[in-house]
């Protein structure tokens, strides 16, 4: 799934600073699961802006909602008939959320209330990691199930660097060195080999560097 | 000897069979280029090529290829490094024609440290390829006259390629046979990294000469004189990949004050000695870190002076 962050309150403030009365809209998606932009998340979101705008002396309206998804124009509906009440709109959904907000009410404003960080899962409740990149050509199953591209800060089809030290990466001692795993689980299992031959350059053309990308399934088109 | 595949001194040094001795020099932190000159002025005809790190430890200096160019003009061979960290194919293959045209015949393929370790944490990292894949595409370059995407060079760069060698990193096990992808990808020569751990070195040079890589490519052993107690300490506690055992450290404590230094070019010395014997070492490449006006004197005392002429 996609993994968030919550932005600092300020930060949040200060987007909404000219503003009196706001739509905070979460997400049921991936932002629910990792407990970031989820209908509880909302209410705090909601709850803390207000508290500390009447701190300042300029109470704050919000109201809530939170659509099934964001990234589904299916969904947006959902606050069709509202969406004019408020001077802005709060997204907690990933960054899809807010632009796909925009791009189906033009005349409102959306603003984001979480960082999106990256595609990973639940390593333990409360801690998520990082396992794809997204770059558009799957290469794991050359390394028995793991991403050097997602998870190796270099990014190596050839690893591990001279950095790699007891099993973590030169760049911290937080970081595993997910070549360390590859190799040594190949080891165990009998299949250096297979890491023996040294791998060609990736092309980047499916990745974000070759533009904007965009999918498109025929059978699926109307 | 087959044809030499560059106009390299230094693989014109290896080839006769030399035991070859390199050297290594960072560019200065600015355009000072009468810095720049005076530290390689130490170096000048006591080594057979001279390192030139490119934004090593990710910190901003004189471009590798710029500063190679003047050691050209001060009649020292450079051995250009390259990381991987800061181009992509595209600048990667401009900057080895453009070093070649300059004079550069000798160019080292490196992965690089990571930017969360040097001065712009903030920078974006490129790694489009790798050092693997960068030896490769040198190999390509140089052998068949073509680029990445296979369109003919005019005019080649033949260059000697160079790849380094972490026999400290982990796993230790596969380290050899890293080597051994660097020399199937291109490699002609390799250095290795600062060798502080002489029993885990012979263990895996060792492997090394089992799997027959010393009669593929010429493995030139790594040696950092410790200037003190602090650098030996720092290396064994906070540089990855670095291997400095607990007696070297009592060693050097034991010199006494003011002697520690001395201590450690002994170390040195004695090290180098060592790879002379020992089988599969074509040669020592001394980082003698800031310590330029040094290497004179370990080079004599190592007694590799003076150097051959070729």
């Amino acid at each position: 799934m996609i993994i968030a962050d919550r932005k600092p309150i300020h930060e949040i403030l200060e987007m909404i600073e000219d503003c009196d009365r706001i739509l905070v809209v979460g997400c049921k998606g991936c932002v629910t699961v990792c407990n970031i932009g989820g209908a509880k998340e909302v209410g705090i979101l909601a709850s803390t802006l207000k508290i500390a705008r009447k701190k300042e002396g300029r109470p704050l309206e919000v109201d809530e909602r939170t659509l099934e998804r964001q990234c589904d124009p299916e969904y947006l509906d959902q606050i069709k008939d509202v969406v004019d009440q408020y001077d802005a709109v709060i997204s907690m959904a990933c960054g899809v959320g807010p632009q796909f907000l925009s791009e189906a009410f033009p005349a409102q404003r959306f603003f984001p209330a979480l960082n999106t960080s990256f595609m990973g899962g639940a390593l333990q409740h409360g801690v998520w990691s990082e396992r794809c990149a997204g770059c558009g050509t799957c290469v794991i199953h050359y390394f028995d199930g793991m991403c050097p591209i997602a998870r190796c800060s270099k990014s190596l089809l050839n690893g591990p660097c001279g950095g790699s030290a007891s099993g973590k990466c030169e760049i911290s001692k937080d970081v595993d060195c997910i070549w360390d795993k590859i190799v040594k689980k190949k080891m165990e299992q009998g299949r250096l080999k297979d890491l023996l031959a040294v791998r060609p350059a990736k092309d980047w053309r499916t990745s974000r560097d070759g533009g904007p990308r965009k999918s498109e399934r025929e059978e699926l088109v109307q | 000897m087959t044809d030499l595949k560059s106009e390299s001194r230094l693989e014109k040094v290896l080839r006769a069979g030399h035991f070859a001795f390199t050297g290594e020099c960072g560019p200065p932190k600015g355009a000072n280029v009468v810095h720049l000159k005076e530290k390689v002025s130490h170096l000048k005809e006591v080594v057979d090529s001279v390192n030139i790190t490119d934004n090593q430890t990710a910190v901003v200096r004189m471009s590798s290829w710029a500063a190679s160019t003047i050691l050209i003009q001060e009649g020292i061979e450079p051995n250009f490094q390259m990381v991987c960290r800061d181009r992509n194919r595209l600048a990667i293959q401009s900057d080895i024609l453009g070093v070649y045209a300059m004079g550069v015949r000798n160019m080292l393929c490196l992965s690089g440290d990571h930017q969360t370790f040097g001065n712009h944490p903030q920078g974006k990292n490129v790694y489009d390829i790798d050092s693997m894949q960068l030896i490769a595409l040198v190999k390509k370059m140089r052998d068949e006259g073509k680029f990445m995407n296979d369109e003919e060079i005019d005019v080649p760069p033949r260059l000697f390629i160079g790849a380094a060698s972490n026999p400290f990193a982990d796993p230790f096990e596969f380290r050899v046979h890293r080597l051994a992808m660097k020399i199937e990808a291109g490699a002609d020569f390799v250095q290795t990294q600062c060798i502080y751990n002489m029993d885990k070195f012979r263990d895996f040079m060792k492997m090394a000469v089992d799997m027959g890589l010393h009669e593929k490519c010429y493995i030139l052993a790594g040696v950092t004189p410790m200037k003190s107690v602090g650098m030996a300490q720092y290396m064994a506690k906070s540089v990855p990949g670095m291997d400095v055992p607990e007696s070297l450290i009592k060693r050097l404590r034991g010199a006494g004050k003011g002697k520690v230094a001395e201590e450690g070019i002994r170390f040195a010395v004695e090290q180098i000695e060592e790879f002379k014997e020992m089988e599969g070492i074509a040669g020592v490449h001394l980082m003698a870190i800031e310590w330029e006006h040094r290497v004179p004197e370990i080079a004599e005392r190592a007694k590799v002076l003076p150097r051959p002429q070729v």
